[in-house]
């Protein structure tokens, strides 16, 4: 084996520094505050008393896997249809997709607020052609809305990259063994950009589920997620110890639910973004 | 002997952003032949096979199935089946799955798909690779799992696709015998594309030789190679010298600077043609005793027999003969009447023929064909 020269070690130097600045070192301490109490003794109480956020855990889990269901009925669809356009065309629709994920995530939800607000862009409309005024903002819709909205093309593009990387003989093939069009999506499309699926589903379900913005701005701080209970642990209960321990439940939660779609990934080798 | 035309394609065109591609195309085929379109890549041979498949519409004329027109009707509703240019085997399927795919979109009970499956992979000698992925197969076994996919269905007619044009040599040569078999024994239409004429020669019942967008030639084998219609598919099958001639009379020709005998007739006096001799046609003889005489250039040792290229009058003939004849030598040429082959002039004339540039390595470059022929849209 070639033995790796100076220069491409000392390439890798500012990466390793950066990880363990910003990622290693982070996640110890996520880990020693979470077995440690206020005085910095060691303790499990955090981990075990954190039964009582289990409604927070279950809502939130429930929220991110609605989000990613919709998601994945809009985006699957959209994927598909991109796939089949003309390449020039198809650029178009990936640029607009990529457009809103050029602005801040923060930007978008609060313009998704002012629209949706009581005395926002929609509500003004319908006031004005003699409607009542329809209350979005504040409900679980609308938590799910924002969700939907801001993650939608963590979906879509990873569907689309592995449909449009597809052979289209497979789609002729089978319309030629018999398949309608409709058919043949079920038939070849769908088995065949798996692991674009897999991969959408995961780029959806985990923001969705430590996101804490979304839920305060749409559901008007009616519903505490569990991104929402960790900011307020470390920021307005000043308990970076509660807060560590949810956190690195939720971690583990996480990689769990990442892992176990890898292994519906696995028998095709779906390379997976997460 | 009047057979049932299965296929009827009249006057079809077809263009691709102001290309044309097809260019009226007459064709009909008949039930249970083996017929193949042969051409150089862009000649549209792929595209009249989509035409027919139903991947692609015509802009005018129509196809015709068993006397019906079936210009708007969708792939899926064709008695027809294609085997796809490097297969398109469903790679998240086995090879019993594959064969089965298109039973079970007709719904067919599950003891008979298994009963039919079972039996065309048997007649494609593929017995026992039921449960195999289909992506760790052999380039042959996938296409034999390809041909078995669409046989499985009993299609009225089988497309194929330059089926073995990623295939090895040797391969190649087994496979072409195989499909000749299945052919006979299933009695289905088989229609194939190719560019390869060694191919075309050995399998099929009829040729159509096309270029550019249009039929230059439809005949059996034996016609097409003895009776070219024109310098293209006289070039384009097998080696040919192609010479500039005049038709004094009928039966006589003349050209090389020497008036011979032939069997053609039917040409005005005078005419000019186009005058084909094939290789091995070409007897030589002493240099006096000849009716041409010219200067060995060159000559290659083929195994079966010596290619040589001869200059007569500074045109290049080739001549492939058992006998070994030195370069730079003085030989004298003799041909028989019957080795004589009039063409009217065409469009291609004067455009092949001569061996003046050639050189094997150049004639493979021009034959392979590009990975991805007539871009589709």
């Amino acid at each position: 084996m070639k033995k790796k020269s100076f220069l491409e070690k000392a390439a890798a130097v500012p990466h390793f520094v950066w990880m363990i600045l910003f990622i290693v070192a982070p996640l110890l301490f996520v880990i020693y505050f979470a077995f440690t109490d206020s005085n910095g003794a060691f303790t499990f109480d955090n981990i075990l008393n954190l039964s009582s956020y289990g409604d927070i855990f279950l809502m939130s889990v429930l929220f991110a896997f609605i989000a990613t269901v919709v998601c994945l009925l809009i985006g699957y669809p959209l994927a598909f249809f991109m796939s089949r356009l003309k390449p020039s065309a198809q650029k178009v629709f990936v640029l607009l997709l990529m457009l809103p994920m050029w602005i801040s995530l923060l930007i978008r939800t609060y313009s998704l607020l002012a629209m949706l607000d009581n005395g926002g862009l929609l509500n003004s409309l319908l006031n004005a052609i003699g409607l009542p005024t329809v209350k979005i903002v504040g409900t679980r819709g609308a938590v799910i809305l924002g969700m939907v909205y801001d993650f939608l093309p963590y979906m879509v593009l990873p569907i689309y990259t592995t449909l449009s990387k597809l052979d289209v003989r497979y789609f002729e093939a089978a319309e030629d063994l018999g398949c309608s069009s409709v058919m043949t999506v079920f038939k070849v499309a769908l088995p065949l950009s798996k692991s674009g699926i897999i991969s959408g589903i995961t780029m959806v379900f985990v923001p969705s589920i430590s996101t804490f913005y979304i839920s305060q701005k749409l559901g008007g701080g009616r519903f505490d997620l569990i991104g929402d209970t960790i900011e307020r642990q470390f920021l307005m209960n000043n308990n970076k110890n509660v807060g560590a321990a949810i956190s690195l439940v939720m971690m583990i939660l996480i990689l769990i639910s990442v892992a176990v779609m890898n292994r519906f990934g696995d028998d095709d080798g779906g390379e997976l973004i997460v | 002997m009047e057979q049932t035309k299965i296929i009827d394609l009249k006057n079809i065109s077809k263009s691709y952003g102001g290309e044309t591609v097809l260019n009226d195309i007459n064709l009909y085929i008949r039930d249970k032949e083996f017929v193949t379109l042969l051409g150089p890549s862009g000649c549209g041979k792929t595209t009249t096979l989509r035409i027919i498949g139903g991947f692609e519409t015509p802009d005018t004329g129509e196809v015709c199935f068993d006397g019906v027109k079936i210009n708007d009707v969708p792939p899926y509703k064709r008695h027809v089946n294609t085997v796809f240019q490097r297969y398109a085997l469903f790679p998240h399927l086995n090879v019993f799955e594959n064969v089965a795919f298109g039973l079970r979109v007709a719904k067919v009970k599950e003891a008979e798909i298994v009963k039919r499956v079972k039996e065309t992979l048997e007649l494609v000698n593929l017995k026992g690779f039921e449960r195999r992925s289909v992506t760790t197969l052999s380039g042959g076994q996938q296409q034999r799992v390809a041909i078995a996919r669409a046989l499985v269905n009993n299609p009225k007619v089988l497309l194929l696709d330059e089926p073995l044009a990623a295939l090895d040599l040797k391969l190649r040569k087994d496979m072409q015998n195989e499909l000749k078999a299945l052919h006979e024994r299933t009695g289905i239409t088989f229609i194939y594309v190719t560019h390869d004429q060694e191919e075309a020669l050995s399998m099929s019942d009829t040729i159509v030789v096309m270029a550019n967008g249009r039929i230059q030639q439809i005949g059996t084998p034996t016609d097409i190679y003895n009776e070219p219609k024109n310098a293209f598919v006289a070039d384009f099958i097998g080696e040919s010298n192609i010479l500039d001639g005049v038709m004094l009379d009928d039966f006589r020709a003349k050209f090389a600077g020497h008036e011979f005998k032939c069997l053609d007739s039917g040409f005005e006096k005078n005419e000019p043609v186009d005058i084909v001799v094939r290789p091995e046609d070409v007897d030589i003889v002493d240099a006096d005793k000849g009716m041409l005489k010219g200067t060995v250039t060159s000559i290659t040792f083929k195994g079966v027999h010596w290619e040589i290229i001869v200059d007569i009058q500074g045109f290049k003939w080739m001549i492939q003969t058992t006998d070994y004849c030195a370069p730079d030598s003085e030989i004298g040429l003799f041909i028989e009447p019957d080795a004589i082959h009039v063409m009217k002039k065409s469009e291609y004339s004067d455009m092949f023929g001569d061996y003046s540039s050639y050189s094997e390595e150049f004639d493979e470059l021009s034959v392979a064909e590009p990975a991805e022929e007539e871009k589709t849209e």
